[in-house]
């Protein structure tokens, strides 16, 4: 039997700005349906894509409430991704670069993920099958 | 020999940083590498036949594998038959399977 691969993904890009994040949170989705160990290193704007305060909120311009609106946020996705990998049998190593989080105030982010910095980045990369930066433009 | 994976997930239309991607892919399929070039995004719109899809279909013909994000092209409106020669619609998990495989990943 092949051992579980272990990948590790990049991400630099805020949430609700760009596409990339969604598409980041589908591939993570993908490897973690199928039990394998996912390794996050988010820096820059990407370190609120976890974050704890994040609210679905009414939309009065359409004339929608809250649960009409059905406002998506990621940190749900994220929570998503972990409680999926762990029925699975993979993990979730989410490293949260801390000074990125410091510079933004990004302190509260759900439960589960780790502070920590580049060198966790190159730690991911030495042990993972492979690695994909996903960078911001 | 190595193989490749590059993702473009930009639209060429949009920015003018694209074409050299596409050259990559050729010159390394060129060079006898198995290459995919994973649209995704709005990287998917010039696989849609017009003015901005010859360098895909051109890329196509070198050997490299064009594949589109069938999500992308559904959020898009993009079915299967506006495609260019050469590009086929493929699901994301292309893209974990090929980063598993161990292929040189590149996105753009």
């Amino acid at each position: 039997m092949a051992p579980t691969p272990t990948l590790t993904f990049v991400l630099m890009d805020p949430p609700y700005e760009n596409a990339r994040t969604t598409t980041a949170l589908r591939l993570l989705d993908i490897a973690a349906r199928r039990g394998y160990n996912l390794n996050v290193f988010a820096y820059e704007g990407a370190v609120y894509v976890p974050f704890s305060k994040q609210a679905p909120h009414p939309n009065a311009v359409h004339g929608r409430d809250l649960a009409q609106e059905d406002h998506p946020n990621p940190k749900d996705w994220v929570e998503a991704i972990i409680a999926e990998a762990k029925r699975q049998g993979g993990t979730v190593d989410w490293v949260q670069c801390g000074l990125c989080v410091d510079e933004r105030g990004a302190a509260e982010s759900i439960p589960g993920l780790r502070r920590g910095s580049p060198a966790d980045l190159v730690k991911f990369a030495e042990v993972s099958d492979n690695t994909l930066v996903i960078p911001t433009k | 020999m190595p193989k490749y994976l590059l993702v473009e997930s930009r639209d060429p239309s949009e920015t003018n940083d694209i074409g050299y991607f596409y050259d990559l892919a050729a010159a390394l399929a060129g060079e006898g590498h198995a290459v995919t070039l994973f649209l995704v995004q709005n990287g998917v719109f010039p696989a849609r036949r017009s003015a901005m899809s010859e360098p895909i279909g051109r890329a196509a013909k070198t050997g490299v594998e064009v594949l589109a994000d069938e999500f992308s092209l559904r959020e898009r409106g993009i079915t299967s038959d506006r495609l260019v020669s050469g590009v086929k619609p493929a699901p994301l998990d292309v893209v974990i399977d090929q980063l598993a495989e161990g292929r040189k990943a590149l996105w753009h």
